[in-house]
């Protein structure tokens, strides 16, 4: 009896977590990321090491909140991620998002390592632009484009004209790592 | 009714029944539509309640005890104890309600025949040379793009809105998401804002004043909070409105205010909002470039000073719970830097 | 004599009576079980969604209150409307309809007994998906018109409003299952000489709106799937971008929401009739004319849906034709009152409780009817659409019009459904108590949408004034809450000790009255004839009752459609399992599809089979198949 009561318990939380709006996150969360001093937009190095602090609980929560992944897809296109990334995350000036390749990982430590730390050849550093919370929930639907979240928390299809299947019809493409040119 | 009515003289006190207020052409026009209307409706009710209350002080019978006795019509021999209606009463009857019917008929008449009129009276209130403005309806805030034959006098604001006293405007209606409303109760009728539809309405002030308007289409999260003041002021100072909303941002000049310039173009807010004259021209969130100069924050939710600006700034979220501005937390020094520069900005 | 009548009833109630155990009630077919089912369900939703209107208003009562934020508040107005409307009202009339129509028309069971199972069932697991969806969070919160592109893909994420979606789905079918069954039941089973023009008002109520429940609720079965597709599966029913209309769900929606306004408000037009008849003691006046006015509002009533989208910037003639009809529609409903009027003033009034809803009603709903005339033209409405003045308008429609005369017919019939009458002093008091209550809670919003004062929304600023109309608002929906808790004290205490009813304590007309109090589970002990409008009324000494019935097999009479002439006898299905097998397959269906298209193929399978079983025909007869045997 017992299980069944704490599977019950733990469904239903689930369920709660899945549709929770929040709206108001710890101010450590609020916080952007540190604001040191910086020289270039732009960031050195091939693979970013993990950041070195522990990630905040929103990574987790993000991934499995259709509500932050929904965030997170009108933040794509209004902080101008669709401006080199394309609308539906085929790619352009910037690469694809909805494939299988990646060069930086596909981790969701490594995509916030790429979005707030930038990478080379073009990608910038929003460091201490984008709060954290907006962070994840952009990673969160960064993932979700190439198929990586469950697909009742994926976006649905937008009111524009769609040129590829939404998000949450994607079928899941197999994370593989992409060899970088180096820049020389 | 004893307790009913200061109460509501003390609403109409602070309040008033805003939509019989009428402060341009187009809602005095609708007022006597009303008014017939609510003549009628007055009568209509008093006579159906007087009737009835009339019947219910007539004729009763019967106790709790005893059921008492039936009439029906063609009541065949043999039937259990009812008795044959009272023809002659039943002709009576049937000429009244007859007669209330052809009453109806009538009234329902005159009152589309009142409506239709009054439609085309709105609809003659039209004029080509009212002044034009976009209105954009977004989650949860409205956008105002004030129109010109020039188009580099075309400008663009956010939820605070003046207009010529005197002159019609045409407001032509689009919404960037779902679909709001657009309703000044004193100024003008409602009308929708839908996406991939441009629907207009006319306004016309007729003495100077500030209104509230709100959106009237739920739309969402903060449906309750998608305020906006329209100023209805003499066209002189209108047209001061304008040319000074025109001006780029007043470049700072005082050190604390051009800190906060560098916070504004380096940090978070530039992402969304837009500020002539500089590097800012996101389009996403309200245009800032004369924030200053309006009344209130956080569309038409809290007044514009410097204690709400710091509030918005760093928790607009327990303010106004969803809506698309995130809570950021900036060193205090960068804050202050910020709100001297964000009420420079006139 | 006496020993015949008592051996004929023990057979009857061994060939209709309910099978035993669990088993037994979940394969009930018969139609006063399953129609007080569904009098019962929705009455739990009644006080689900009377919480919720409480919660709202408690939030509502000053500025800036914080018992909820906008996420909860969203959740639980579009609880409160969809509860109210598509778990209480339509449900809950049907409930009625179901119980009594059988009866007042003289036969054993409803045309289709396992049809009426399969509807319940469905609208069981419609409401409590809805509220399971509530507990978890995942209530919907855009609204109950779930306008898009608010509840379209982009803007409600989750799964929200697919659950609300679903649950359309549901009580719509199973609105659809009642009202077939209904107009079935009506047409073919009426007693011999009960011709059309003999039926009594309720029983012709009840018939005009299963009509308008088939037409109506189609589009909104249509709309919701779409709205369903476009969010599970992308496509763009509702996107204009994709060459879709944004507007059409609206037009869809009202399609149907405005005659289920009618679908809701007829039925208690029919409660009222046979209130007012046994209560004025004399006929209603102008028979007729309040079946024409019926009709004809079934018919104008699918005329108006436009007259909720005049804010939309619709071509304005267009917007004259549909004011034109909305006003056209204010002519029978006038038409019945000013009959009605003239039945009170023809009678003689016998000051019963039933009859103070009935008197009630025509304070308050003509109020509401005159304020749907303003909203009814354009001019207006273009000015207090979407202010609280709506809300007071069809707060005023819906309780005066309908749950008005649903409590007037709750202590007239309740007596013929327990054997027991409500107790009167309590009685007297839930009604005063309601009557004032409710007129302090929705009077004051007419005044705050004319202050401007929006729907829908959580809070509103303490400078504008809207505090103390909103508290008064309130204090009236606690005088509500008073009342409904005294109507419950009194039908739990009426139900041990309230006085001993008979078979007819009010001297009604119609046929239930003539029956036991609760009716036997086969109605009747001999199925009985008419041969007036009023039919205990004008029924002979000696009026010849049908015989030739078979009283060993579920056997009832079939009549022609116009004149009840007998026809032919017909064997109705017994109880059995397989509407709740159906019905759990359906749920499977629908359920599924809020979260994979697999849902489609998974539940068509199910369906495929537990249909397969519904429909298996039954073994014949022994002696039936006699004769077939070579000797």
């Amino acid at each position: 009896m017992k299980p069944r009561i704490l599977l019950g318990t733990l469904v239903l939380l689930t369920a709660c977590e899945r549709e929770q709006r929040r709206f108001q996150e710890l101010p450590a969360a609020a916080r952007p990321a540190a604001r040191d001093v910086q020289v270039s937009e732009l960031q050195p190095g091939p693979v970013a090491a993990p950041p070195s602090e522990p990630a905040p609980a929103t990574r987790a929560a993000s991934e499995d909140n259709a509500y932050d992944v929904s965030e997170g897809k009108r933040l794509y296109v209004w902080f101008n991620c669709a401006g080199c990334h394309a609308a539906g995350g085929g790619g352009g000036m910037g690469p694809p998002l909805l494939d299988a390749k990646w060069r930086y990982g596909s981790e969701p430590e490594n995509i916030y390592a790429t979005i707030v730390e930038g990478r080379p050849n073009g990608m910038p550093s929003f460091r201490g632009k984008i709060p954290d919370t907006q962070v994840w929930q952009l990673v969160a639907y960064v993932r979700s484009m190439s198929g990586l979240l469950k697909k009742d928390v994926a976006p649905g299809r937008s009111d524009t004209l769609n040129t590829r299947p939404s998000e949450s019809s994607k079928a899941r493409e197999t994370p593989r790592p992409e060899e970088v040119e180096q820049p020389r | 009714m004893r307790r009913l009515l200061p109460l509501l003289l003390a609403c109409t006190g602070c309040g008033g029944l805003r939509m019989l207020d009428a402060r341009g052409p187009h809602v005095a026009r609708l007022r006597s539509l009303w008014d017939l209307l609510f003549l009628i409706s007055a009568v209509v009710l008093a006579g159906v309640v007087l009737m009835m209350l009339g019947a219910l002080l007539r004729r009763r019978g019967g106790s709790r005890a005893q059921v008492p006795e039936v009439e029906a019509h063609s009541v065949p021999p043999g039937g259990e104890g009812a008795r044959p209606v009272d023809p002659a009463r039943e002709r009576r009857m049937g000429s009244a309600v007859g007669t209330a019917a052809v009453l109806t008929v009538v009234l329902l008449f005159v009152i589309t025949v009142a409506n239709a009129s009054t439609g085309a009276a709105l609809a003659r209130l039209r004029s080509p040379d009212a002044l034009e403005i976009q209105v954009v309806g977004h989650q949860w805030w409205w956008e105002f793009r004030v129109q010109d034959a020039d188009p580099s006098r075309n400008l663009v604001t956010a939820n605070e809105l003046h207009v010529p006293v005197g002159r019609p405007v045409v407001l032509k209606l689009n919404s960037r998401d779902v679909i709001h409303s657009f309703w000044v109760p004193e100024l003008t009728n409602k009308r929708d804002l839908i996406p991939g539809q441009q629907n207009t309405l006319e306004l016309q002030a007729d003495r100077p004043g500030v209104f509230k308007g709100q959106c009237y289409e739920f739309c969402g999260l903060q449906h309750a909070k998608m305020g906006f003041v329209i100023v209805a002021e003499a066209p002189e100072q209108f047209e001061a409105w304008r040319n000074q909303q025109l001006q780029p941002a007043p470049q700072p000049t005082d050190p604390v205010a051009q800190r906060g310039q560098q916070v504004f173009l380096q940090g978070p807010c530039a992402l969304c909002h837009a500020i002539s004259g500089t590097d800012a021209a996101a389009s996403t969130g309200p245009n800032l470039t004369h924030v200053a100069s309006r009344s209130t924050l956080a569309a038409g939710t809290l007044p514009f000073d410097r204690g709400h600006l710091a509030g918005w700034i760093l928790n607009s979220q327990s303010l106004k719970p969803g809506n698309n501005m995130p809570a950021l937390t900036l060193p205090p020094d960068d804050l202050q830097a910020l709100l001297v520069y964000l009420e420079s900005l006139k | 004599m006496r020993d015949d009548e008592a051996w004929e009833r023990l057979h009857l109630e061994r060939t209709w009576g309910p099978k035993k155990g669990l088993i037994g009630w979940l394969s009930e077919v018969h139609h006063t079980a399953i129609a007080k089912r569904y009098i019962i369900t929705a009455f739990v939703f009644f006080l689900l969604g009377g919480v919720e209107a409480l919660l709202m208003r408690w939030q509502l009562s000053g500025p800036e209150k914080q018992v909820m934020g906008p996420d909860l508040y969203n959740q639980v107005f579009t609880m409160h409307g969809s509860t109210m409307m598509f778990l209480f009202a339509v449900p809950m009339m049907e409930g009625v309809g179901l119980y009594l129509v059988p009866l007042m028309i003289g036969t054993r069971n409803a045309a289709f007994p396992r049809l009426n199972a399969f509807g319940y069932w469905t609208y069981l697991i419609g409401g409590v998906l809805l509220y399971a969806g509530f507990l978890l969070n995942v209530g919907p919160d855009a609204g109950w018109f779930s306008y898009v592109p608010l509840a379209g893909p982009q803007y409600s994420p989750g799964k929200r409003v697919d659950i609300w979606a679903q649950m359309i789905t549901f009580t719509e079918l199973a609105g659809l299952a009642g009202a077939v069954n209904l107009i079935v039941t009506v047409f073919k089973h009426r007693a011999p000489g009960m011709s059309l023009n003999r039926m009594p008002l309720f029983v012709w109520a009840m018939l005009v709106k299963s009509f308008m429940v088939v037409f109506a609720m189609p589009a909104v079965m249509v709309a919701s799937t779409c709205l369903a597709m476009d969010r599970l599966i992308g496509t763009h029913f509702f996107n204009p971008a994709e060459g879709g209309d944004a507007l059409l769900w609206q037009h869809l929606f009202w399609f149907f929401g405005h005659p289920e306004v009618y679908i809701i408000f007829i039925p208690a037009l029919g409660m009222l009739s046979s209130i007012l008849a046994v209560f004025t003691r004399r006929q209603v006046f102008g028979y007729l004319p309040v079946v024409l006015s019926m009709v004809s509002i079934g018919f104008i009533g699918f005329g108006l849906w436009v007259h909720h989208m005049f804010a939309t910037g619709l071509p304005q003639l267009g917007q004259s034709f549909f004011t034109a009809a909305s006003l056209m529609v204010a002519l029978p409903s006038g038409v019945q009152i000013f009959c009605w009027l003239a039945t009170l003033w023809g009678g003689r009034l016998w000051m019963r409780l039933p009859l103070y809803w009935v008197l009630a009603f025509f304070a308050v709903f003509v109020t509401g009817g005159l304020t749907g005339v303003m909203l009814g033209t354009y001019s207006v409405d273009q000015q207090v659409h979407d202010t609280h003045f709506v809300v007071a308008h069809f707060h005023y429609v819906l309780i005066g019009g309908a749950v008005f005369p649903l409590f007037g017919g709750l202590y007239y019939w309740f007596p013929k459904m327990t054997g027991r009458m409500l107790g009167e002093r309590l009685g007297k008091w839930n009604f005063w108590t309601f009557f004032i209550g409710f007129n302090l809670t929705f009077f004051p919003l007419h005044f705050l949408g004319m202050m401007g004062m929006p729907r829908r929304v959580y809070t509103y600023g303490v400078d504008r004034g809207w505090q103390p109309l909103n508290l008064l608002a309130t204090a009236g929906a606690v005088i509500m809450a008073v009342s409904i808790t005294l109507l419950l004290v009194n039908i739990f205490w009426s139900l041990k000790r309230g006085e001993v009813a008979g078979d007819d304590p009010w001297g009604a007309d119609t046929l239930e009255w003539s029956t036991t109090s609760p009716p036997p589970s086969y109605n009747f002990l001999h199925l009985p004839t008419v041969r007036g409008r009023y039919a205990r009324w004008t029924a002979a000494e000696d009026q010849p009752v049908v015989t030739g019935v078979r009283s060993d097999r579920k056997e009832v009479l079939v009549t022609r459609l116009l004149d009840a002439a007998p026809d032919h006898r017909a064997e109705l299905p017994g109880p059995t399992l397989w509407p709740l097998w159906v019905a759990l397959a359906t749920g499977v269906f629908f359920i599924m599809c809020i979260f994979t298209p697999w849902g489609v193929v998974v539940g068509g399978v199910l369906l495929f089979i537990t249909l397969t079983g519904w429909f298996w025909p039954r073994p014949p007869y022994k002696e039936e198949l006699a004769p077939e045997q070579p000797s």
